[in-house]
């Protein structure tokens, strides 16, 4: 009996000793965690392009920082947000309160993204945007805890129907999703394109998700357009490029997608796809320091990137050294340094945020290359031009964030 | 002739092809439903995933075994209907009894369940499917450009819809099922073996949702979700047709094709929704439907 109180109170008293040194350690880190929640899509229409292969990416980095930082274990938590607002904003808020997460990331669906950083930025933690592609995250709805990191709708619109306008491609039609995303994308090409000279002669609107798309296409093809701009997404484009073939429309007439992703071509094949110029944000054959990451990627996902992946190593990996180099995971001092740092990996060369949270980074466009082109699986895509940064994405001048106005 | 409406004649007649091939595709997938609902009593939800795997196993077929186009045409529709045999066997067959709520949530559950199954393996990007050698290129008819496929696809719609009409109304067999529908124990005191029958209707209904995916697979992208994208209209092409009535749902399949077909030019953000308003419109007229008999 005495020998045992013995050892409690020695143990008693080294836990006294050991435990202000474990304070001192991860004193900057609250709760001695620094946890990063990945919510997107992982089983409906986005778990291709961003899904567990965000969540991989996420973890990816955490793992190349080496797993701790200022002493404080990284942990990674994801969750299925469906892409919808109300199941996403219960969930980050069910993170925030209870789990004590510290960044929520990725964030499928455009009306899920814009929900959940207005409860991140109430609760003063950062929100680490790559797969939501709305611009409204960098303008009327930017908060100072959001950071918008691969893409958005304008740069993608804008670039592929700039330089193709420029590139000969002056008249087009547009099959656009009867949806606030499609007619977004619509106006941002639009725009692109008259600034470039072109016009556009004729636009139909498909209820969405659409099945057949035939007699969209034969419309489009009536119209006599150059260029037919898909404003739509995912199956329905995929569909929609397949039926152009298959009525000869392509190539014909030029088809121009404004988002699509590298999963998009895998699953529709270069025979439908080759020839198509779209702006992407990443492409794993770049560069060594590219082709690198992406095998170490591919090698544990079986599919190579999307530029949404891609983005998320990059995110994460920045907001890490942004904790490390402020000393402390507070959210404010955190972001003030992830806005002076540059952003430098396989993902953005000099990369850097800007006051209204846009991470701006070169952009690529590019062409599916054509089956014979393609040497080896994943071979898809050729490079054409590199879109600058500044060129890429919506003015600061332009922005409406009252961040920018502030100044 | 047509300026007024905005459109040559050339793009009306293109449009009204295209319609006729959706409405071919609907013909096919209604007829099966139609054919369930009308011997089994059962709404068959499940219809969208046995079209889609129709599709997959097509799709599987080709990239696994080297089965072309020619023989999945055959063995995936029969793939289908003995997956559907079993599942009548082991449980719709206890359902017949009870209302047909049950019967809709019993198929209902297992449609998201087989395509959930199909989504956790294949990934929700879909597969490409290419369209077979022999049918590819397209037919210049002056107003069209007329993909040599979607000629293929409304002529096999055709054939298989007409053989399933005859067999039903002009048959032996078929004679067998109408009784079947109308009085199953007066037809069993005949000695006709009814369980069987009404098991192997099941599976020629779920092999026709199969043959339906292999036509569409070429066509549309080979997806987990691509059957309950097209279910719903589906429905509304049967209950419009009359609940049950094969040349019903065959006529109204291809009508209604053409006037969704239309609704794409004139207007097109309406697409979806004209179908629906058409069977509201139809069912305050003629709560039965078209061509359905009120009991």
């Amino acid at each position: 009996m005495k020998f045992s109180k013995k050892i409690l109170t020695a143990a008693v008293c080294a836990a006294c000793v050991a435990a202000p040194a474990a304070w001192a350690q991860t004193g900057k880190i609250s709760d001695g965690v620094v946890k990063i929640g990945v919510m997107n899509d992982l089983s409906g229409v986005y778990a291709d392009l961003a899904g567990p292969g965000s969540v991989l990416a996420a973890k990816m980095a955490v793992e190349d920082f080496g797993g701790k930082v200022l002493g404080a274990p990284i942990e990674i938590i994801f969750g299925d947000n469906q892409n919808k607002p109300d199941v996403s904003s219960t969930m980050a808020r069910r993170w925030l309160d209870q789990e004590k997460v510290d960044a929520i990331a990725d964030i499928t669906g455009s009306a899920a993204t814009l929900a959940v950083v207005k409860i991140v930025k109430d609760k003063n933690r950062i929100t680490l945007v790559s797969a939501g592609a709305t611009t409204r995250l960098t303008n009327e709805d930017c908060t100072d805890r959001t950071v918008h990191w691969t893409y958005d709708s304008y740069a993608m619109a804008n670039g592929a129907a700039r330089v193709l306008t420029e590139m000969g491609g002056d008249t087009w039609f547009f099959i656009t999703m009867d949806y606030a995303a499609g007619h977004a994308l619509e106006k941002d090409a639009t725009d692109a394109i008259k600034a470039a000279g072109g016009k556009v002669v004729g636009a139909v609107r498909h209820p969405f998700p659409g099945s057949d798309f035939s007699s969209y296409l034969l419309q489009a093809q009536a119209s006599g357009a150059k260029v037919i701009g898909l404003a739509n997404a995912g199956s329905d484009m995929a569909t929609t490029i397949k039926q152009a073939a298959e009525f000869g429309i392509s190539p014909k007439q030029r088809l121009a997608a404004t988002i699509m992703m590298i999963t998009d071509i895998h699953s529709m094949g270069l025979k439908a796809t080759q020839g198509m110029v779209f702006v992407d944000g990443f492409y794993w054959d770049l560069n060594d320091e590219t082709r690198a990451w992406s095998k170490r990627f591919f090698e544990r996902h079986k599919r190579m990137p999307t530029m949404i992946q891609a983005g998320m190593y990059s995110a994460v990996m920045h907001y890490l050294k942004a904790i490390k180099a402020a000393g402390t995971d507070d959210a404010g001092a955190v972001m003030s340094k992830m806005k002076a740092m540059p952003v430098n990996d396989f993902f953005a060369k000099n990369g850097k945020i800007r006051v209204d949270g846009r991470m701006v980074h070169d952009m690529y466009l590019v062409q599916v290359k054509k089956p014979e082109e393609s040497k080896q699986p994943w071979d898809y895509l050729k490079l054409l031009k590199v879109i600058p940064g500044e060129q890429a994405f919506l003015p600061l001048s332009q922005s409406t964030c009252p961040l920018v106005k502030k100044k | 002739m047509f300026e007024w409406l905005g459109i040559t004649p050339q793009g009306l007649y293109g449009q009204l092809l295209v319609g006729l091939i959706n409405g071919s595709f609907y013909a096919t997938l209604s007829l099966g439903l139609a054919v369930i609902f009308g011997l089994l009593n059962i709404v068959n939800f499940t219809h969208g995933a046995q079209y889609m795997m129709g599709a997959f196993v097509a799709w599987m077929g080709l990239r696994y075994f080297g089965v072309n186009y020619w023989w999945s045409l055959i063995l995936a529709p029969l793939a289908v209907g003995v997956v559907g045999i079993v599942l009548e066997l082991t449980l719709l067959r206890r359902l017949y009894r009870m209302d047909h709520l049950y019967g809709l949530l019993l198929t209902f559950g297992l449609a998201l369940i087989i395509e959930g199954g199909f989504r956790q393996a294949f990934g929700i990007s879909g597969e490409q499917y290419d369209i077979p050698e022999a049918l590819t290129g397209a037919t210049n008819l002056g107003f069209i450009f007329l993909p040599n496929y979607r000629a293929w696809v409304v002529a096999a719609s055709l054939v298989v819809c007409f053989f399933a009409w005859f067999v039903i109304e002009r048959t032996k067999l078929g004679a067998y099922l109408r009784a079947g529908t109308e009085n199953p124990q007066l037809l069993q005191a005949f000695g006709v073996n009814v369980p069987v029958l009404v098991t192997l209707t099941y599976g020629f209904g779920a092999a026709l949702a199969g043959f339906a995916g292999v036509l569409a697979a070429p066509i549309f992208q080979v997806n987990p979700v691509m059957g309950s994208n097209l279910l719903i209209v589906v429905f509304a092409v049967v209950v419009i047709g009359g609940l049950g009535s094969i040349l019903g749902s065959i006529l109204t399949g291809v009508g209604l094709g053409l006037i969704e077909g239309l609704t794409k030019v004139f207007y097109p953000e309406g697409s979806s929704v004209v179908i629906f308003v058409i069977m509201a419109v139809i069912l305050l007229i003629r709560p039965a439907g078209l061509f359905g008999k009120e009991k």
